[in-house]
């Protein structure tokens, strides 16, 4: 226990100097790399407090892509951050110490860190969860039977989010926007004959791993989300290195486009076909009335490919309009 | 108290650099990324909340009776991944910002607002 609470400050110390390391910096490719490292700890924090799923997301989404569009903007602005004026900085730590002292004093009513008897614990929620789900589609890992199953309107709304973003960020940067400036031969790292190769080699293995993140999310750490988030971070490996027209040769615009609706088009689907079958939105017992558990697990597997689908599309084009944009400036 | 709070205080702490960073800041890539520790921070005290002693992660095995609750991790998985969508979107506004504008600095461009306004020409 005192192990667990030493290792658990420690990380935190780490988090914090990284945080005021990242406040200061005025060069802004440095902060991204350091943030970049806040994204790491915090997912070995993750793992400490028993979040596998959320440590693998994090990991993949916190230290990969979103590392990668910050770079990406990065190169198409400025790096350099002006001076923050004295003027500025008095009133924010004035609202920050207000917030933060607010926050604190209002924690102590909550329930003491690590208790087993927290009003989170002891909703009958938590049994059905736990105990329940082994019943209700005999699927080990519970985090892929709530999000997929139990709370599946939920994640679907999710996705209707990030399907809007991924829409959002093609209608302000995509082709429909683009300038008509002679297109300037960026530096391609595919010169570099060692890159060239380990991309080249390790490309079919990222995208075999994403599709057993997928498929083995049922048993452990993993799903669509996860796998959808590897399955880009593929494709963007294979675009930094060639090149965009490259990777627009095996994964061409017109195919992304038809695919980011579809992954959506697939999960709505499949609600309105068990409301068909009679039963109620996204109730998979309705598709296998003889054995519902088979049913459920048929439901999760579909559920979790079509949200794989569209994550891993929607990344994938946000990544291509950020770098076109800078191949058309 | 402070034994059994530590980490919710700890988390207050990190979300409150995150907040100082989005507000005194004027450059707009600098408040996105302060906008992200802030949102990393929110999300540590969820998982927090989730936490049980002796519990392992909610993959049911032979032999384990404790786990941690699985809700506030599919809440929070599901939160990453679209934090990084609005990430997206921000950095893509930031870019058309810079096009239109020359700059990213928050109080360059409403300077350059108010003066385009007046019929001076900046």
């Amino acid at each position: 226990m005192t192990a667990f609470v030493l290792v658990n400050i420690s990380l935190f110390a780490i988090l914090g100097a990284t945080a005021l390391a990242i406040t200061r910096m005025r060069a802004l490719y440095e902060a991204t790399m350091l943030t970049a490292l806040f994204s790491l700890v915090t997912g070995s924090l993750f793992v400490l407090l028993d979040a596998v799923d959320v440590a693998f997301t994090e990991a993949a989404v916190g230290v990969g892509i979103s590392t990668v569009l910050l770079l990406g903007v990065l190169s198409l602005t400025r790096s350099r951050e002006a001076v923050t004026p004295r003027r500025r900085r008095l009133p924010a730590a004035l609202v920050v110490l207000f917030a933060g002292g607010a926050l604190g004093y209002a924690a102590q009513d909550l329930p003491p860190f690590g208790s087993a008897t927290t009003p989170v614990r002891d909703h009958p929620v938590t049994e059905t969860y736990l105990v329940q789900s082994q019943q209700d589609m005999g699927i080990p890992n519970t985090v892929t039977s709530v999000l997929a199953s139990y709370r599946g309107l939920d994640t679907l709304g999710e996705l209707v989010v990030v399907f809007t973003a991924g829409v959002t960020v093609l209608l302000l940067l995509g082709p429909l926007t683009r300038r008509n400036h002679p297109v300037k031969k960026d530096l391609v790292l595919a010169d570099y004959r060692v890159l060239r190769v380990v991309s080249g080699v390790l490309m079919p293995f990222i995208l075999l791993f994403a599709l057993y993140v997928l498929f083995h999310g049922d048993y452990g750490a993993g799903g669509g989300f996860q796998a959808g988030v590897i399955f880009a971070s593929g494709f963007v490996l294979y675009g930094l290195v060639f090149g965009l027209d490259r990777v627009q040769q095996v994964l061409p615009q017109a195919v992304l486009w038809v695919l980011i609706p579809l992954g959506l088009l697939l999960f709505m689907g499949l609600g309105v076909a068990t409301v068909l079958l009679g039963g109620s939105f996204l109730d998979y017992d309705t598709l296998r009335p003889d054995d519902t558990a088979a049913g459920q697990r048929l439901g999760i597997l579909l559920v979790e490919t079509a949200i794989g689908l569209t994550v891993a599309t929607v990344m994938t084009s946000v990544f291509f309009s950020f770098t076109g944009r800078g191949a058309s400036r | 108290m402070i034994g059994s709070h530590y980490v919710y205080w700890l988390t207050f702490a990190l979300m409150m650099i995150g907040l100082y960073v989005v507000i005194s800041h004027g450059n707009l890539i600098k408040k996105l990324i302060g906008l992200s520790l802030f949102q990393v921070a929110v999300f540590l005290f969820y998982i927090s909340l989730g936490k049980v002693d002796g519990g392992t992660a909610p993959i049911i095995t032979e032999g384990t009776q404790t786990y941690s609750h699985p809700l506030p991790h599919v809440l929070i998985l599901t939160a990453i991944v679209v934090g990084v969508a609005t990430l997206a979107v921000g950095l893509a506004l930031v870019v058309r910002l810079f096009e239109s504008y020359g700059s990213l600095e928050e109080d360059e461009i409403l300077r350059r607002d108010t003066t385009d306004r007046d019929g001076v020409a900046s």
